[in-house]
């Protein structure tokens, strides 16, 4: 509290002191995600105009910081996007790059980064490298990792009574982990996994696995894995009428605008962890009806991490008083405490993890959902020490 | 393999010794443009060029002269980029050791795929090479080494031949330079041996070559070796260059880019693949920022060239002049 009002009061005893008080600090973000491919509607332009919002809700210009954004389409290949971070901090003078889905990309941008002393703070990838193996001190990891939903989920419902597991696997060192990673918290949670069998990635026909599971006398059907995979797997456990019958169906990475586009009368039933759901609070969706207004559909968690992050980094520049060196803004943010509307309270971890509250949801049947994307009935919540991994001693970066 | 045909009568006086003047005089302006090209942009984004360039070269030489397509040329792109990294990351060897070790598996890996695909013909030579490619993909999914989906990352730069330091982009980009001009000028020098006028013999007519003597496997074998070795240097500098080696490389849609790129150039002339490559590569980039609009973008400019110029943009351009380019 001292540091902080000393840090206040000299920053006002400099703005006494200084006549060009407005647009003293300038900043530029850089917006990198998937705008073309499969993670455009979970980041994509939705990302961008979050951004705007923090900025807009910031305040930032009545508080003398010129904010500039600009987006790129890294296409979900990361020899692209390291050439555009390289750019943007060589060549455009970027100060932070903002979302970054697709774990490969987002480990190039976060070497990079380092590198030129600027800021990630990455929204949009799951992987738990970006703060364990790859850890890197300018490397912010804002919204959620796949161990977080991993455990939210397993956790979660394991205490709630699922307590023997069946796992499709994908069969590739994401499905791996992801399964890994669950059925570690099932265990510790004083549930069983009762089996497991490998999916071949990708996979079309899920008919056979889910058999198995079925006959399985699992409580619960883990699904470890992504993208398309989930989809095809969801919609065949639909047609089997796996959920109708009183198995529970878990996805591990699994996002809303996926729950959407399945519609509640596939996806029904189905459990899964996110940071934030649209429809939880007066204020997300006080919020969320303006993101609507501009953007068309419903946020997603990583739409609005970029948002939270956006906020938190803004603030932590302010208190630094510039934006050109990455290295003292993430330190900064890690001394810090946010609250936002979205995530509620939200502090920075040593090694780069935010750590704020993830949420167990369920599907809505057809009957309870009233409109398109009134999709979910929040289940619990699981705290952010309970979610995420601990921090890994060599990736404290207060203490180096 | 009608298009094979157009563009030889568009080259018909193509020498078998000696380079000719108008090509040293485009060889000379090319190296000129090239050493002032950094100053002027991004120096990562020109090397990345450079890579492609030399790997759509690579790419032609197979299908250009040889008359082979194969669609799984990603294979050994992804596959030396994937040793290369592996080489400098954890065998900690200099940058030209492991683009050494990246092209070196890229041949053998070539030389068996090769050998199975060179059996067939047409269609089913094009599926069976896609075939493998399917396999090393799955192998750099799976295999421990390569990190699955997140790729070989942080690669460091090191020091070429252990002295100097490739930290810097211009010091790279010099090296980059040497490698895939020097590529480059070796595939020319290929194509313009005995040895690329038997090809194109056996593109031409391959019963006629056969009759002739030659053993016309053995030359398929040779060609299609050295296109993946080739290939192999390009994506092994590649993974240099981005210090990660990723699926993308090694995915299909990369062999589609890389036949995308000579055809758009321009298949079976010299400068054709460079051309392409230089306008996917600076379209993906430079065009990012529109987000969805590359892919319709890319796809307008393909459709465009298949009805209007075959022959690709080089290819048009030797038409008119009537040279070989």
């Amino acid at each position: 509290m001292f540091k902080k009002l000393a840090v206040s009061s000299a920053a006002l005893a400099a703005m006494i002191g200084s006549p060009a008080l407005a647009q003293d600090i300038a900043v530029k973000l850089g917006v990198l995600n998937d705008r073309s491919g499969v993670y455009a509607d979970l980041s994509g332009e939705g990302s961008v105009v979050a951004a705007r919002m923090a900025v807009e809700d910031f305040k930032a210009a009545d508080k003398g910081i010129a904010v500039e954004i600009i987006s790129a389409d890294h296409q979900n290949k990361p020899d692209i996007g390291s050439n555009i971070a390289r750019q943007w901090y060589d060549v455009d003078g970027v100060n932070a790059i903002l979302d970054v889905p697709t774990s490969s990309v987002a480990l190039a941008v976060g070497d990079i980064t380092a590198e030129k002393n600027g800021v990630m703070i990455n929204s949009g990838a799951g992987s738990t490298s970006l703060t364990r193996e790859q850890c890197r001190p300018t490397t912010v990891h804002w919204t959620y990792d796949t161990a977080a939903l991993a455990t939210g989920t397993g956790a979660a419902m394991t205490n709630a009574g699922g307590k023997k597991w069946f796992f499709l696997t994908a069969d590739y060192a994401f499905g791996h982990s992801l399964e890994e990673n669950t059925s570690r918290v099932v265990e510790e949670n004083g549930g069983e996994v009762v089996g497991q069998v490998n999916v071949p990635f990708p996979a079309q026909d899920f008919s056979s696995f889910l058999l198995q599971a079925q006959g399985s006398g699992a409580d619960v059907i883990g699904l470890a894995n992504a993208g398309g995979d989930t989809v095809n797997a969801i919609k065949q456990a639909s047609e089997f009428g796996i959920t109708q019958a009183g198995q529970k169906l878990a996805a591990l990475l699994f996002f809303v605008t996926d729950v959407h586009a399945l519609g509640a009368q596939t996806a029904q039933g189905l459990s899964l962890t996110e940071a934030f759901y649209w429809d939880q609070n007066d204020e997300t969706r006080a919020w969320s009806k303006r993101f609507m207004d501009t953007h068309g559909a419903q946020p997603t968690m990583v739409q609005a991490g970029v948002y939270s992050g956006t906020m938190a980094y803004l603030a932590a520049v302010e208190a630094v008083g510039s934006a050109d060196d990455g290295k003292a803004v993430s330190a900064k943010m890690k001394e810090m405490e946010f609250d936002d509307p979205l995530f509620g309270t939200v502090t920075v971890r040593g090694d780069g993890r935010a750590i704020h509250d993830m949420y167990l949801f369920e599907v809505k049947t057809p009957d309870q959902s009233e409109n398109e994307w009134d999709l979910y009935n929040q289940i619990s919540s699981i705290s952010g020490e309970e979610a995420f991994l601990p921090m890994l001693e060599e990736c404290d970066f207060t203490k180096q | 393999m009608a298009m094979a045909e157009k563009t030889s009568d568009a080259a018909p006086q193509a020498q078998a010794v000696g380079m000719p003047a108008l090509h040293k005089v485009i060889f000379g302006v090319l190296l000129a443009g090239l050493i002032v090209l950094p100053f002027f942009v991004y120096p990562v984004f020109a090397m990345k060029v450079m890579c492609f360039a030399l790997f759509a070269a690579a790419f032609n030489l197979l299908l250009g002269f040889g008359g082979l397509l194969s669609f799984g040329h990603a294979a050994y792109f992804g596959g030396a980029s994937y040793i290369s990294a592996h080489a400098a990351k954890v065998w900690g060897l200099t940058p030209e050791l492991s683009v050494l070790c990246g092209a070196a598996a890229a041949g053998v890996l070539g030389l068996v795929i090769g050998s199975l695909a060179i059996r067939r013909q047409g269609i089913y030579f094009a599926m069976v090479t896609l075939a493998f490619a399917q396999m090393v993909y799955f192998v750099a999914l799976q295999a421990e080494f390569t990190g699955g989906e997140d790729g070989i990352q942080s690669v460091p730069r090191g020091d070429l031949f252990g002295l100097i330091p490739l930290a810097d982009n211009m010091a790279l980009y010099f090296f980059v330079l040497a490698v895939t001009f020097g590529g480059i000028l070796l595939l020319y020098r290929i194509v313009h041996s005995p040895f690329g006028q038997v090809l194109k013999a056996i593109r031409e007519n391959e019963p006629r070559a056969i009759s002739l003597g030659y053993d016309v496997n053995r030359y398929k074998l040779i060609v299609f070796t050295l296109s993946a070795v080739m290939s192999g240097v390009a994506g092994a500098t590649k993974a240099q260059v981005f210090q990660l080696a990723s699926l993308t490389d090694v995915h299909w849609s990369m062999s589609g880019e890389v036949v995308l790129m000579t055809l758009l150039g321009g298949m079976g002339t010299v400068f054709g693949p460079l051309v392409g490559a230089g306008i996917i590569v600076t379209m993906q980039n430079y065009l990012a920022t529109f987000g969805a609009w590359v892919t319709v973008i890319q796809g307008v400019i393909f459709v465009v060239g298949v009805l209007m110029f075959r022959e690709g943009i080089i290819g048009v351009l030797a038409r008119w002049f009537k040279r070989s380019l």
